[in-house]
């Protein structure tokens, strides 16, 4: 009773009248307890006299340690006052079995789980983006059949955010790999004495592949993402199902205008990143290699064929479609919570970002096979 | 022990706080003595989250002091605070379980952040028993956040509110968004667990059956201060609009109905003895 305050909690271990007596004294509340719980634990035999007529203040966490010693190791408690009493009769009626964690599953059984989940998953995602695209276009079929539900405001309004805002970072990214094609591809045929042959490399490479291909990643990582995070929110927050509610069409109102747009600007960003690439191969031409720009520009007229700028027309907007399509599709299956966001906007951009290599490596079969070459 | 009762464990004097051009507090004052269940109250928008943040650490008022257990609060570094914050628990209003972890892990996060030497069985244990405490069932520990209802979330906050069995609770509308039966329930657990753990309990509510019942002692909000503390004939007594048609109300009067036909129950049970 007389123990002084706030004093770390111990016990002592004695035999009286034939019974191991333990003796606890101290605080028993988590902060004062230390090394109490696990030298409790070393202590060998069973059926003990637990007094705490000494202790202080206790903590549930300190009737939870005396209960289960008394549980485990069988024994009396004497000497526990009122509200030590209380405490350790609350501990015990506490005391359920309860599951704290989950049952782990066999290691074979969990790789053969997980391979089956992904699959299944692919599966779900394949089939979901084919009936997302259905269901796009019977939005684009009521459209047309009703002219007036086209939102124009919106779709301007993603013009800017799609198109105008990444007008400086695509241009800074294309001028920069201009300049090193331009400068790698120099080095290269340097050795064949056949330098003057990089303005055609700057010129195909840009129109046919780099610019379609670098604005495709950059769309995707830029507006790609923002759809796929932008739905997923609005989704969470109830916003979607209070337009169907509405009587708004969530196709309509949120994912067709991204989608159009994106379709839209695809082509001309990709053009404006295939022209900024060839002006960086161009300085670099000029300030290394001393081709004149007047050179440079009548060797690109001469060397690149009308059917480059074709294939970057008919890429660029596919591209777009696949990357708004995967935004917007994984946006719109956000269920449960703010993490899940998080999780589907990087599926949407890694989704978006390898169809449109695989399609890109597609097309350039098809294109070589029609003679585009 | 009259002594202790008497002891204040949270002291706001002079706070202020702004955003931007609107000031939400400005002179505000609050004691909040050892042991009691205190609610405050307050229209939308009168800041009692921001004054729960203020005292917990979390808002950086414009003025004033704080002090918690008689430590002030302002202007200390995370080393300074790390003490306080072990002694007391706190329910945010949308519990803000980590969604990463399960129930039990949520639970032992604070145990294991300031007592690392806990041994990993002892911790389990100490998880479980928590969460049957808080009347959680016996299968919740390992669920995640996610697959949690509403109230079950609370209960899981509550939980780890509770983990290091604390002094001080701080309650965020802990019934906002139960049913009423549910809210009962958590009313009647906060009361238990404050006999139970001679907890100070601060509680934000614009529950007015969980103020009848459970708090000792209200405390309003309005005009960016506290007008008045006190228990709740004592501001009944007083005559502020805001107070009156609060309490006074359609939704207060029943409330105060089912309290009075409540005690008129339990004080024939206990022979007319004062709750």
């Amino acid at each position: 009773m007389n123990a002084p305050m706030s004093s770390v909690a111990r016990f002592t271990d004695s035999v009286e009248e034939g019974r191991r007596v333990l003796r606890f004294q101290g605080d028993l509340t988590l902060s004062r307890l230390g090394v109490l719980p696990n030298r409790l634990d070393r202590l060998k035999g069973r059926d003990f006299v637990i007094d705490l007529s000494g202790v202080g203040r206790m903590d549930t966490i300190g009737a939870w340690i005396v209960h289960r010693t008394a549980r485990d190791r069988g024994g009396e408690i004497v000497g526990a006052d009122e509200g030590a009493a209380t405490l350790l009769r609350q501990v015990e009626r506490a005391d359920q079995p309860v599951k704290v964690r989950p049952d782990p599953p066999a290691p074979f059984q969990r790789v053969l789980t997980q391979l089956g989940e992904a699959t299944v998953e692919a599966g779900h995602t394949f089939v979901g983006l084919l009936g997302f695209f259905g269901g796009m276009l019977l939005a684009i079929g009521n459209v047309i059949r009703q002219p007036r539900r086209f939102r124009l405001n919106a779709v301007v309004q993603r013009f800017e955010v799609v198109g105008v805002h990444a007008f400086g970072i695509i241009g800074l990214m294309s001028f920069l790999v201009g300049i090193v094609i331009a400068q790698q591809g120099a080095v290269q045929l340097r050795q064949f004495g056949a330098e003057v042959f990089t303005v055609n490399l700057i010129g195909r490479s840009s129109i046919k592949e780099l610019g379609v291909l670098m604005t495709a990643i950059m769309v995707a990582g830029r507006s790609g993402s923002s759809f796929a995070a932008q739905l997923g929110s609005m989704k969470l927050a109830e916003e979607v199902d209070a337009m169907r509610t509405i009587g708004v069409s969530p196709m309509e109102a949120l994912v067709l205008p991204r989608v159009f747009a994106t379709v839209l600007m695809m082509p001309l960003l990709s053009f404006y990143a295939a022209i900024v690439a060839i002006i960086g191969g161009g300085i670099f031409t000029w300030v290394s290699l001393d081709i004149a720009p007047v050179t440079f520009v009548q060797r690109i007229r001469e060397v690149v064929p009308l059917t480059d700028l074709w294939q970057l027309l008919i890429k660029a907007p596919v591209f777009g479609l696949i990357i708004s399509l995967a935004g917007c599709y994984q946006g719109m299956q956000v269920k449960s919570d703010a993490e899940e966001v998080g999780l589907r906007t990087t599926t949407a951009v890694v989704q978006a970002i390898f169809l449109v290599i695989v399609l890109d490596a597609f097309f350039a079969v098809f294109f070589t096979e029609i003679g585009w070459l | 022990m009259s002594e202790a009762q008497e002891e204040i464990v949270i002291e706001v004097h002079g706070l202020r706080n702004s955003f931007g051009e609107a000031v939400i507090h400005d002179g505000l004052d609050l004691e909040v003595r050892r042991g009691e269940i205190i609610g405050v109250v307050g229209g939308s928008g009168t800041g009692k989250s921001v004054m729960m943040r203020s005292i917990i650490g979390l808002q950086r008022p414009d003025a004033g002091e704080v002090r918690v257990f008689g430590e002030p609060m302002l202007d200390r570094d995370d080393a300074q605070l790390q003490p306080i914050r072990k002694r007391w628990g706190i329910l945010f209003q949308g519990a803000a379980l980590f969604s990463t972890l399960t129930v039990a892990e949520n639970v032992q996060v604070p145990l294991r952040e300031f007592y690392p030497r806990l041994s990993e069985k002892l911790l389990d244990e100490i998880a479980a028993y928590k969460i049957v405490m808080v009347g959680l069932a016996p299968d919740a520990g390992p669920k995640y956040p996610a697959e949690l209802s509403g109230g079950m979330k609370k209960r899981a906050g509550i939980a780890r509110a509770l983990a290091l069995d604390p002094e001080l609770l701080f309650l965020d509308e802990p019934t906002a968004g139960l049913d009423p039966i549910g809210a009962a329930a958590f009313d009647q657990l906060i009361v238990d667990l404050r006999e139970r753990l001679g907890l100070t309990v601060f509680l934000i509510t614009h529950d007015l059956d969980t103020l009848y019942t459970i708090c000792d002692r209200v405390a309003v909000l309005a005009d960016r201060k506290v007008i008045a503390v006190g228990t709740i004939p004592e501001l009944l007594a007083l005559d502020h609009e805001w107070i009156q048609e609060y309490f006074r109300g359609p939704r207060g009067r029943a409330a105060e109905e089912a309290m009075e036909a409540e005690e008129a129950r339990t004080g024939e049970a206990n022979g007319g003895t004062e709750r």
